[in-house]
């Protein structure tokens, strides 16, 4: 890549780190917290990325950016209060200025018009109506200003193409216009670095120089400071780069010498005598003792006036002509400490604590791992097979090396690990954009950011929680006088949280809104055909009723949440990362889903498992327990249907086998074990398989991407023999047994669609 | 021997662009995210020259040149600074902590090195 497009790139990934920073810093101020620090750290990221954008010349986000930061400024120096209404209209800068990012990194448009009124808003934070009256002007003057600066530069670039034109060579060495530059330095200077030597070499580059020192000045040895400035120079300098060029040349120093600057005459040969002139004024300048650096008005008063006298004074003899400006004393005793080589120098140098390593090559090591993890597998199956005992050298071996592989695992995990932070810090644009759509007040708190999920989880996560945050808005939550009346603040809380939870990461958004109302939910699923009109379902499986394919709950559909897509859709998505979603609602008080996602997608801990001669993997992670069931705790329930009598509780069974098309048929419940398995959705459920072969970690290969979706399977594996096994979408095995028992349990005038 | 920059910059979009255009200019470039950092650096490496934002955490540009100026090995070190500011109280604060010049942000490459050759000896 084009090296300045990688940069590019960087700044726009350094945008979303800013402007992350920008909201978090500003959102803390609006809570009353923050101190001067936060202020500042809010302002830098506004800084950073307006400076960033001047560099790439995205002009639209530097106008913007600037308004934004010179208010920020004002905040900055306590001229604007971090008050709350203020900080609201920064917020919103700050959502208007990601916007500009977006647009700038060519995706989606500004909105002009509410841009335009930000910056108005922004200008009259700081500066009352008038200035928002300037606000158009003031810009002008900052792109101007750049413009000005090039200007400056494109005299050296073209000047010389215009002369050529206007006449021959000859004619314009002969014109050449001369300066004299009469140039004493003051002690300040030489303490900044500055050296008359560099400044004479660049003067030499603009044109050709007579340089005359005067050294009167310098003390006898004894009392001589080596770093005080006792020298001045009168530069004659024959250049048709004009004043501008000289005196930039100068730009660095002006403030710490005393300078002066005139034309004289087109030629300079012929007037080297006239060079010395000033020399006896600047003598006396030098006498005195040097001004102190903050003076830099009386310096410049005094150049003044040795410029004015300098006129009248009589010329003396003491030039000394000198070639080329090498000569120039060193002004500051270069120190000792220099002279040492940068010993060891490389490394101490201060080693960075983070490193950017291009995705794919994670990945590639998660591969090889998991490959290592097969690998692995193999060897103890054929070290099993070939009969040694468990106590040989050889199996201990095996024993470490399989923890080491479990080890490398967690570590090569970790790698991708993130907090849920980037996600997380989406939210509150979300919220306030939702809120105001809606007219209802709202209350962002979230809880765990730091909780690390896998980069693809996190990566993937952004669309689901948006939807359920847009959800618990607009449909959760009440409007304001309804929750006043209720006796609820007027102010919903939308709560955000993540945690670890058994080997998983669990989210939940919670809101304190009204909480589902069940009888419309029931109603509109009886309307749509979703269920049968004698169905009974339990609260539970009510509230699990919104994430049908086809079912909205909004009496109008709204802006916000009804844009065709559903909560089935959110349920895909979750279940698409190996996820499950459930729902727990409280009438009045509010709803809670959650979300509950393997912490990676790479690997699983397994329950190997035998079916009619299939080997099938179940998660560990679903599995309650496992028991042998007897002949009298099964029930049969209509054609197909049977339940399990686990102690207190009837379970559906699950055949494995007939569900999954491997045999038809009634089984013999006896012969073969259950799994207990729990599910976020369904409860509780049998799992019927014929043997348990054994527990081990597996590696997950996508069916969808090697073969294609199969229903109530999740993924497949490879086995420590190099046989490929399934693994048990439990969840969806549930339903997938749920819709058989309902097709054939319902009556034939059930309003069920899938009745036939 | 090349000569050695050192950039001090929070903004890693700035100190991608100066590493791009100081190595494009045939200097050796060190960084630092910060004033702390750029001390930090400083200790343990020799720099010709220092080109240093002004607004960062931890340590802000001007006590960064404070710092560096303390150091008798980088008293005579050149030490420009970065300014997106058009107005003269920041180079004027810069100045007076001990800075040798300013290049003005947003800068083209050319102007950069042109900056950096006129301060460096």
């Amino acid at each position: 890549m084009d090296p300045l497009e990688a940069i590019k790139a960087t700044f726009f990934q350094e945008c979303d780190e800013l402007l992350a920073d920008l909201e978090s810093g500003l959102l803390e101020l609006e809570g009353g917290g923050g101190d001067i620090e936060t202020v500042n750290a809010v302002f830098r990221a506004v800084h950073s990325v307006k400076g960033g954008a001047g560099a790439f010349g995205l002009e639209p986000l530097v106008r913007f950016a600037h308004v934004f930061e010179t208010t920020l400024d004002d905040m900055r120096s306590g001229k604007l209060a971090t008050e709350p209404a203020a900080v609201k209209v920064m917020l919103r800068a700050a959502d208007v200025l990601a916007d500009h990012v977006s647009a700038a990194r060519g995706q989606g448009a500004v909105d002009e018009a509410g841009s335009l009124r930000l910056v108005a808003e922004l200008k009259a934070l700081c500066g009352g109506p008038a200035a928002a009256a300037g606000a158009d002007g003031d810009d002008e003057v900052v792109m101007v200003d750049t413009e000005v600066e090039d200007d400056g530069f494109g005299d050296f670039d073209f000047t010389p193409v215009i002369v050529e034109i206007e006449g021959p060579a000859e004619a314009e060495v002969a014109a050449m216009p001369t300066w004299r530059i009469g140039f004493k330095p003051s002690r300040a200077m030489y303490a900044k670095a500055n050296e008359t030597a560099l400044l004479l070499r660049e003067l030499d580059r603009i044109g050709a120089c007579q340089v005359t020192l005067n050294a009167d000045a310098l003390p006898d040895f004894d009392a001589l400071d080596p770093e005080d400035s006792y020298f001045s120079w009168i530069i004659d300098i024959e250049t048709d780069q004009g004043e501008a060029a000289i005196r930039e040349v100068f730009e660095f120093v002006e403030d710490d010498c005393e300078i002066t600057l005139e034309a004289i005459g087109p030629s300079a040969t012929s007037d080297a005598p006239l060079a010395p002139s000033e020399a006896p004024e600047l003598a006396v300048a030098a006498a005195e003792p040097a001004a102190p650096d903050g003076d830099v008005l009386a310096l410049l008063e005094r150049a003044k006036l040795a410029a004015a006298e300098m006129q009248a004074a009589a010329p003396s003899s003491a030039a000394v002509s000198t070639e080329p400006p090498r000569a120039a004393p060193p002004p500051a005793p270069a120190p000792a400490a220099a002279l040492h080589p940068a010993d060891n120098g490389d490394a101490k140098a201060a080693a960075g604590t983070t490193i950017r390593v291009d995705l794919e090559r994670v990945d590639r090591l998660i591969d090889l791992v998991g490959e290592l993890v097969i690998n692995q597998a193999m060897l103890t199956q054929r070290v099993g097979e070939s009969g040694l005992a468990r106590s040989s050298t050889v199996s201990v071996g095996l024993e470490d090396l399989e923890h080491l592989t479990r080890e490398i695992q967690d570590s090569v995990m970790a790698i991708r690990a993130q907090p849920v932070k980037s996600v997380f810090q989406r939210m509150p644009r979300l919220v306030r954009e939702v809120a105001a759509m809606t007219n209802k007040q709202v209350r962002l708190t979230t809880e765990g950011e730091n909780t690390e999920v896998d980069k693809t989880v996190i990566e993937r996560l952004s669309d689901p929680l948006i939807h359920m945050i847009r959800n618990a808005i607009d449909h959760g939550l009440e409007k304001p006088e309804v929750r006043v009346a209720a006796g609820k603040p007027a102010e919903g809380v939308v709560k955000l949280c993540a945690l670890h939870r058994s080997g998983r990461i669990v989210i939940e958004v919670s809101d304190d809104g009204a909480g589902i109302n069940r009888e419309r939910v029931k109603q509109i699923a009886l309307d749509k055909g979703l269920i049968a009109a004698d169905a009974t379902l339990t609260d539970e499986e009510t509230d699990n009723l919104i994430f049908l394919p086809g079912f909205s709950t909004a009496a109008t559909v709204s802006d916000i949440s009804g844009r065709g897509v559903g909560m089935d859709v959110v349920r895909r998505q979750v279940q698409a990362l190996g996820g499950r979603i459930s729902i727990t609602s409280n009438p009045g008080k509010g709803s809670t889903f959650s979300l509950s996602l393997p912490l990676t997608l790479a690997v699983l801990d397994g329950m190997v498992v035998g079916v009619s001669g299939h080997t099938l993997v179940t998660p560990l992670t679903a599995i309650i327990e496992t028991l042998q069931p007897k002949t009298n705790d099964v029930r049969l329930l209509g054609p197909n249907g049977a339940v399990l009598a686990v102690r207190d509780a009837y379970v559906p069974l699950v055949d494995v086998g007939a569900v999954l098309g491997y045999r038809k048929g009634p089984t013999d419940w006896t012969t073969g074990v259950v799994l207990l398995v729990e599910s976020e959705v369904g409860g509780r459920a049998a799992l019927l398989v014929d043997a348990i072969q054994g527990q081990r970690q597996v590696v997950i290969k996508s069916l969808e991407a090697n073969y294609q979706r199969v229903e109530g399977i999740a993924a497949a594996t490879i086995l420590g023999d190099g046989r490929v096994a399934l693994i048990l979408d439990v969840d969806a095995l549930i339903d997938v047994r749920r819709k058989d028992a309902r097709r054939s349990a319902a009556p034939p005038a059930a309003r069920l669609p899938l009745a036939s | 021997m090349s000569k050695t920059v050192l950039t001090v910059d929070d903004s890693r979009t700035m100190r991608d662009m100066l590493m791009l255009t100081l190595k494009n200019a045939g200097y050796r470039v060190v960084q630092a995210v910060d004033g702390a950092h750029g001390l930090e650096v400083l200790a343990g490496e020799t720099a010709d020259i220092i080109i240093t934002d002004i607004n960062m955490p931890r340590l802000d540009g001007f006590g960064f040149i404070e710092g560096v100026r303390q150091d008798p090995r980088h008293r005579a070190t050149p030490i420009l600074v970065l300014t997106t500011e058009s107005d003269g109280e920041k180079k004027t604060r810069a100045r007076n902590a001990g800075a040798t010049g300013w290049i003005v942000k947003p800068f083209n490459p050319d102007k950069l090195v042109d900056a950096v050759r006129r301060v460096a000896a």
